[in-house]
């Protein structure tokens, strides 16, 4: 019975957080238009939003391209199939790895920096400041945030795939002896612009938007005490997590099925 | 019903005032109007909702019942919009400046300046430099927000209340916590400012002798009720138990040394036998 | 004001860098040359079987990518599969008589449709028909066909 309880107001709990979220959305898109007239303010988000990640980014994009091109040789080779690992290192990258891996890492590098920068400044009272300086702060803080984060995450993406790319590249072909001419012409014939490419694009986006949005409406509700912000950073953690992974499933059924 | 004009003498006029937070009475119809140009202190033992106050007068939270009206506006039937709207002509300094971290002290006096007017960079920076000269901080232009004492965060916030230019300014207990010599320089400047720029001051705090320095009406307020007004003359002349022993801060009087507690030899006896 | 300069040019340079990443994979990673060329002539082909052939597969002739898969639908009447590809029009000066057949890249690879010219003076034009096709081969088809052989020659031993 407790049990059964406890699970109901789960639930609800979980519902009623969504619906904040995307209440939360509304509000964002409404102020997006005005927020958009002061650019600047969201390309210097972009730098510590995006530009910031990329060193990261990039390291763990060509590690995570070197580890396909040595497992996906070492399975290939049972099947005298290595001529193949082109195709399954581009392929795993641009339709998985780098959307979900991107946006994982974005989320513990980007997403915690922006919910408790903003959590930070509900508890210092610099939100509440803005209000009485009759300046919205969703409108100042939130949205600016919350498209460099939307922005950022597909640019990171292809960052990531590309650089992965490469790595499975140097493991596959100067490591192992793939052939150079066979790890390209396979991946090319075999690779689609659309269903994999602009498919990984797509999920980058839809997860991009995801893990800002968790991340800034964390920020904005979080309790105002040092203990709030840090529980707060770890909800954008597991949230966001959880999303990307319910959200590629959903994306992956509906590109296989639906199109 | 949104034109509601109150008489032109007074800056803010709050009548019949209720509030409570779960079951406890905040505000319990209260009355208080705060006369335009002057320099006006509600003082009251922390915990009596004298923040609370300031934050309805200013619309950042709503009464349950009552009128509050600012500047002749009725404060809780504005719309987002015209609250803002009204809001430009106030200045509000919080109790911990609630300066911008990130960006350094100049950046932080721009920043009404920069959101709500168009001016060019040149003009934007003179009159920076004036508002921070006017707090004595010119000199600190450059500087980050951590990089500032208590007292001058405090200044640098004052001189950001007052860039746009507003009729009212409030300070959330602009004394709490300063050196003798920065709470000397605030009391300056809050009745510098008040009579140069012909502001209405409304100023919370507790601590009777700066507020006494500096207000030329003061409200004390204790359990949702206004318990006194007048000049701070007026107020250390005053024959109220209560009034006397907030002024001359005793700690015994009407306001007990002790919180309520069952009585003390029982209570360790019983915990003995426990 | 200088670093706010410098946190600007940064931000253009990630997002310059991510539009690169952006083309360098759709340029160098895929089959984008399947979208880009709109020129080039139509021929058909029948089969009785396509197998796993799909469309945007590549045309061969002699290993060199020379069209690519535009339409498979079913003749209605016939019951076979016909191909429509589209030839690049450089390759102009096909044999009318060539060959057609869906070929599979390696054991387990994709499948495409290869060309084997044939000696014909006159050349393949838009809308033409391919005569000489071989259909995809069957893995299952084949596997039973062995099964069968092999039940039948030990039947008889």
């Amino acid at each position: 019975m407790g049990l059964l309880r406890e699970l109901y107001y789960i639930f609800l709990g979980f519902f009623q957080g969504l619906g904040a979220c995307f209440l939360f959305l509304f509000r964002i898109l409404r102020c997006t238009p005005a927020a958009l007239l002061r650019w600047r303010i969201i390309w210097q988000q972009i730098y510590s939003v995006g530009a910031m990640s990329l060193v990261l980014i990039m390291v763990s994009g060509f590690f995570v391209g070197m580890v396909m091109g040595l497992q996906g040789y070492n399975t290939l080779s049972k099947f005298a199939a290595t001529s193949a690992l082109g195709t399954l290192v581009a392929l795993s990258l641009l339709r998985e790895l780098g959307p979900v891996v991107t946006a994982l890492l974005f989320a513990g590098r980007a997403g915690t920096a922006l919910t408790s920068e903003i959590g930070l400044m509900r508890a210092t009272e610099q939100i509440a400041g803005m209000e009485m300086m009759a300046v919205d702060p969703v409108r100042r803080v939130v949205v600016p945030r919350f498209l460099a984060g939307a922005v950022s995450v597909p640019l990171l993406t292809m960052i990531f795939s590309a650089v992965g790319i490469l790595g499975g590249f140097v493991v596959g072909v100067s490591f192992m002896g793939v052939d150079s001419g066979a790890f390209w012409s396979q991946m090319r014939v075999n690779v689609d612009l659309w269903d994999d490419v602009i498919g990984g694009l797509i999920k980058s986006v839809v997860f991009g938007g995801a893990c800002s949005l968790l991340a800034v409406y964390e920020g904005y509700y979080s309790h105002p005490t040092a203990e709030g912000v840090s529980r707060a950073t770890t909800r954008t953690v597991v949230n966001s997590a959880l999303a990307v992974l319910v959200l590629d499933y959903l994306l992956t059924a509906f590109m296989i099925h639906g199109v | 019903m949104a034109s509601e004009e109150l008489k032109s003498d007074n800056a803010v006029e709050i009548t019949g005032l209720r509030y409570r937070v779960g079951g406890k009475m905040i505000f319990d119809r209260m009355n208080i109007s705060i006369a335009r140009g002057k320099v006006t202190a509600i003082m009251g033992p922390s915990g009596t909702g004298k923040t609370t106050l300031l934050r309805i007068m200013t619309g950042q939270v709503l009464g349950d019942r009552g009128r509050v009206l600012v500047e002749g506006k009725n404060v809780a039937r504005l719309t987002a919009d015209e609250l803002y709207d009204l809001r430009r002509q106030m200045g509000f300094l919080f109790q911990n400046g609630a300066l911008f971290t990130d960006s350094s002290v100049s950046e932080n006096v721009a920043f009404p300046l920069r959101e709500h007017t168009r001016l060019p960079e040149s003009l934007i920076r003179h009159i920076v430099l004036m508002k921070l000269q006017a707090v004595g901080l010119r000199g600190a232009a450059q500087l980050m927000p951590t990089e500032l004492s208590g007292g001058m965060a405090r200044r640098v916030a004052l001189a950001r209340a007052i860039a746009m230019d507003p009729k009212i300014i409030f300070y959330d207990e602009p004394f709490a916590g300063l050196d003798p010599i920065s709470m000397g320089v605030i009391v300056r400047l809050i009745r510098r400012l008040n009579d140069s720029l012909g502001l209405t001051s409304i100023i919370v705090s507790h601590d009777v002798e700066e507020v006494s320095a500096v207000s030329d009406h003061s409200y004390l307020i204790s359990d949702g009720k206004v318990v006194a007004y007048g000049t701070p003359q007026e107020l250390e002349h005053n024959k109220s138990a209560w009034v006397r022993q907030f002024m001359k801060g005793l700690a015994d009087g009407p306001v007990p040394f002790h919180y309520p507690a069952p009585d003390y030899a029982t209570q360790l006896l019983g915990e003995e036998h426990r | 004001m200088r670093q706010t300069r410098s946190i600007e040019i940064s931000t253009g340079l990630f997002i310059i860098l991510g539009f690169c990443a952006l083309l360098f994979l759709a340029f160098e990673t895929t089959n984008i040359q399947a979208y880009g060329d709109t020129g080039g002539y139509d021929v058909i082909a029948t089969f009785t079987n396509v197998g796993g052939l799909k469309v945007r597969a590549p045309v061969t002739m002699a290993g060199v990518s020379v069209g690519r898969v535009t339409g498979i639908r079913l003749d209605p009447q016939t019951f076979n599969a016909v191909v429509t590809m589209r030839i690049a029009s450089k390759y102009d000066q096909i044999p009318d008589d060539s060959a057609a057949a869906i070929l599979t890249s390696g054991l387990l690879g994709e499948q495409y449709v290869g060309l084997s010219p044939g000696a014909s003076e006159t050349f393949l034009k838009n809308g033409a028909k391919i005569q000489q096709t071989q259909s995809a081969i069957i893995l299952e088809n084949l596997i039973g066909q062995f099964l069968f052989n092999k039940a039948s020659s030990g039947g008889s031993k």
